[in-house]
């Protein structure tokens, strides 16, 4: 084989928008193609887990990893791939943050299942059957992977050298970091890939004193095409996400839901995009206070849309402040 | 700790230099009894009240946090508790959708010469978490991962 070095490509709990992204490089695909040699990249080619299983340990020079972690398929691909690659980036928002599957972080496995499987409207399971972790058919025992209750970063979970945020990341963040990782131009391990500014440096719009007296959903006014959106009472998170992207949703009138994550040195994405709206708000006491965020519905969606399982309380109590105690069946559950 | 008769809870306390911070400090100096469940944290103007201070005090365990400054109108930098005010209603909305009571993050007053005030809120503010139990964040989840579990053990 050729000197070129070895490229890994994994989708985890992902919505496979990070694949699509990868390939919305168009032609440049190409170059990374011919840059790299392609070693695992299950979304696009016919590859086996036995094969990277095969492969000698820290054989493979980068590993791309997208999705969250929520269930023992997905961190096992994790233990393997880390094991097997020298450099392991988190790509996405999903696997940097948590992201969409990471909204799964409000509620837990029990009542998920019981609205897929039993509850929901347009569910048709009249003989209630859910999926187990261990089936018995006559042609022996089937297992699928254990769901987790609380969906996982792939930090959370195996060590992580870059991460590279967006959900998902705009193709000049990708090609930023697939050019660092060919000249080895790479930041010091454990950081995000890409600039510390936020997406408010980067938005085009008229900036003044921000005071609003109500919040307004997408679909109740035209905002003004020149003045910051949030002056307008539109929700943005642009205050304090981590720009990248070139500001690319408030540019189209749409405030930014944060996709890009927290700014270097934050720790808690949505603490921050909380303080950011807390300020703009017109009120003294908590009277007014409350008549305002009446019209902001779902505070905790908006500020942990993409980071709730990096977050530090990273998901809701269960009910009740009952606690959830792993099965020791499944947390003993044989890894294949 | 979590036995309903001897709980006694753990409260961060955040209080303003200028007011509430004296106030404890009256509180001691004349020996006034309040329960010994707040740990307390100095800050500049409950203005200086970053939410993650919050986030991280229940994080690690803490029961309860309570956040204590100078009255509407008398903030030493004329405007900190107003902030303290937006953010704080906006905190509790967020933290309900966590799961999280009401009564377990708690702002209130105090001026440097309310002593008993100061007193009577902690004492308030532990009889309510008290009676809430423990909150006991971090157990919120546990070790799921297989994987991991094997590695630690080989
Ligand atoms: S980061 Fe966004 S685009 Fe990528 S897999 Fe997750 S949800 Fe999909
Ligand atoms: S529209 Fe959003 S990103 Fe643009 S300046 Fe206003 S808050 Fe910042
Ligand atoms: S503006 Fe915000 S939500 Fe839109 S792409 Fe940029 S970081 Fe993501
Ligand atoms: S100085 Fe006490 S609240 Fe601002």
């Amino acid at each position: 084989m050729s000197e070129k070095p070895k490229l890994a490509l994994y989708w985890a709990s992902s919505c496979g928008g990070c694949e699509i992204a990868v390939l919305g490089l168009h032609e440049k695909i190409l170059n990374v193609a011919e840059a790299f040699d392609i070693v695992f990249w299950p979304c696009v080619m016919d590859f086996k887990y036995a094969d990277v299983e095969a492969m000698d340990d820290d054989s493979i020079d980068v590993c791309l990893f997208n999705g969250a972690i929520r269930n023992d398929e997905n961190a096992r691909l994790a233990h393997l791939l880390r094991r097997k690659s020298k450099v392991m980036v988190a790509f996405g928002s999903c696997a940097s943050g948590g992201s969409m599957p990471g909204l799964a972080n409000f509620t837990d496995r029990d009542a998920m299942f019981d609205w897929i499987y039993h509850k929901s409207p347009t569910t048709d399971n009249p003989d209630g059957i859910v999926p187990m972790k261990h089936t018995d058919v006559p042609e022996g025992d089937l297992e699928l992977p254990g769901f987790w209750h609380t969906v996982k970063t792939l930090a959370q979970v195996v060590p992580v050298d870059y991460f590279l945020p967006g959900c998902p990341p705009e193709a000049s963040s990708i090609e930023m970091a697939v050019n660092a990782i060919l000249t080895g131009q790479l930041p010091p391990p454990g950081s995000v890939i890409g600039p510390d500014v936020t997406v408010c440096d980067e938005c085009p719009r008229e900036k003044h004193e921000k005071k609003i007296k109500r919040f307004y959903r997408p679909y109740e006014i035209i905002p003004d095409p020149d003045t910051c959106l949030l002056e307008q009472g539109l929700f943005c998170a642009g205050i304090a996400t981590r720009s990248g992207c070139g500001a690319r949703c408030p540019q189209v009138g749409m405030g930014c839901r944060g996709c890009y994550g927290p700014n270097e040195g934050v720790v808690d994405h949505g603490a921050k995009i909380l303080t950011g709206i807390a300020s703009v708000l017109d009120a003294q006491t908590p009277e007014e206070v409350d008549a305002i965020l009446d019209t902001l519905p779902d505070p905790a969606g908006y500020f942990y849309r993409f980071h709730l399982p990096d977050s530090l309380l990273r998901r809701r109590a269960r009910a009740n402040g009952e606690k959830i105690v792993a099965p020791a069946s499944e947390a003993a559950g044989e890894p294949a | 700790m979590s036995d309903n008769g001897t709980f006694e809870p753990v409260i961060v306390g955040f209080l303003c230099n200028w007011c509430s911070y004296r106030a404890a400090d009256l509180a001691g100096t004349s020996r006034m009894g309040y329960p010994a469940t707040l740990r307390d944290i100095r800050i500049m103007c409950t203005g200086r009240l970053d939410p993650t201070f919050v986030l991280r005090a229940l994080q690690k365990g803490a029961d309860a946090v309570l956040i204590m400054g100078c009255h509407p109108g008398q903030c030493h930098y004329q405007e900190g508790n107003y902030k303290a005010i937006r953010r704080f209603v906006l905190l509790r909305r967020t933290l309900r959708q966590m799961g999280i009571d009401d009564a377990r993050v708690q702002l209130h007053w105090a001026s440097a010469a309310e002593g008993v005030r100061f007193a009577q809120t902690v004492a308030r503010v532990t009889e309510e978490i008290k009676a809430l139990g423990p909150l006991d964040w971090p157990h919120n989840w546990p070790n799921e991962d297989p994987y991991a579990l094997q590695e630690a053990n080989s």
